[in-house]
């Protein structure tokens, strides 16, 4: 038992600090917020999850019940996260325009009338507000 | 094993401290709030292994707090930003 418990850990505790290290490098070379969404979210959830199956698996099994809760509140705030920040970064401007080939949010934003606030897009010839609304849909 | 938790713990720490170098120069406010939800993940999980190379179960609750912590944290820095940028 002993041994099926050690390799389980020896196959799965590398394995999540490899996403974790993977996850740091992505988010050290990423260009913008957008794209650093990525990684961070690979180290966040599943390196999290590989690493704490690993010492689950090593413990008693009455520590095995916090273990999960961490891992469950992990995937569920992990996503979480990360949409806030995309779109807080979305919303002030902090995307990179120039990485991008489409804007489909500004495209549907620009139809119902909202304006969208960017400080800069280069390949847009309307200007910062997006194309102009088209009236011929209702 | 000891050798293999410490080889795990010594590349989560190289991990996190990537993951620092983005957090001090990273260009913006939301790269450092990402980077610090990260490290916090990433001190999670070396807590983790930690545990495993000492053999005693007391940090377990830190681990919970932690979570709590890392989630709020980036939350609210996340809406303070956009309440921030959308005074100008």
């Amino acid at each position: 038992m002993t041994t099926v418990r050690d390799v389980i850990t020896a196959a799965v505790l590398p394995a999540g600090a490899a996403f974790c290290l993977l996850g740091a490098v992505g988010l050290l070379r990423f260009p913008d917020v957008a794209s650093r969404l990525h990684p961070a979210a690979k180290a966040q959830t599943l390196g999290l999850l590989l690493i704490l199956l690993g010492t689950a698996v090593q413990m008693p099994l009455r520590h095995a019940p916090v273990l999960l809760l961490i891992a469950v509140f992990q995937m569920f705030t992990a996503p979480i996260t990360s949409q806030i920040i995309g779109r807080t970064a979305y919303r002030t401007g902090a995307l990179d325009r120039r990485l991008m080939f489409r804007d489909e949010l500004a495209d549907r934003l620009a139809r119902d009338g909202t304006p969208v606030d960017g400080p800069d897009r280069p390949d847009d010839p309307h200007g910062p507000h997006g194309p102009p609304p088209e009236e011929a849909d209702r | 094993m000891n050798v293999l938790y410490g080889t795990v713990l010594a590349t989560v720490a190289a991990a996190g401290l990537l993951t620092l170098v983005r957090l001090v120069h990273g260009p913006r406010a939301l790269d450092r709030i990402l980077a610090l939800d990260v490290l916090v993940t990433m001190v999670i999980a070396g807590t983790a292994t930690g545990m495993l190379l000492r053999k005693d179960t007391t940090s377990l609750p830190v681990l919970v707090v932690l979570a709590l912590l890392a989630f709020t944290g980036s939350v609210t820095a996340a809406h303070l930003i956009e309440k921030r940028e959308g005074m100008r």
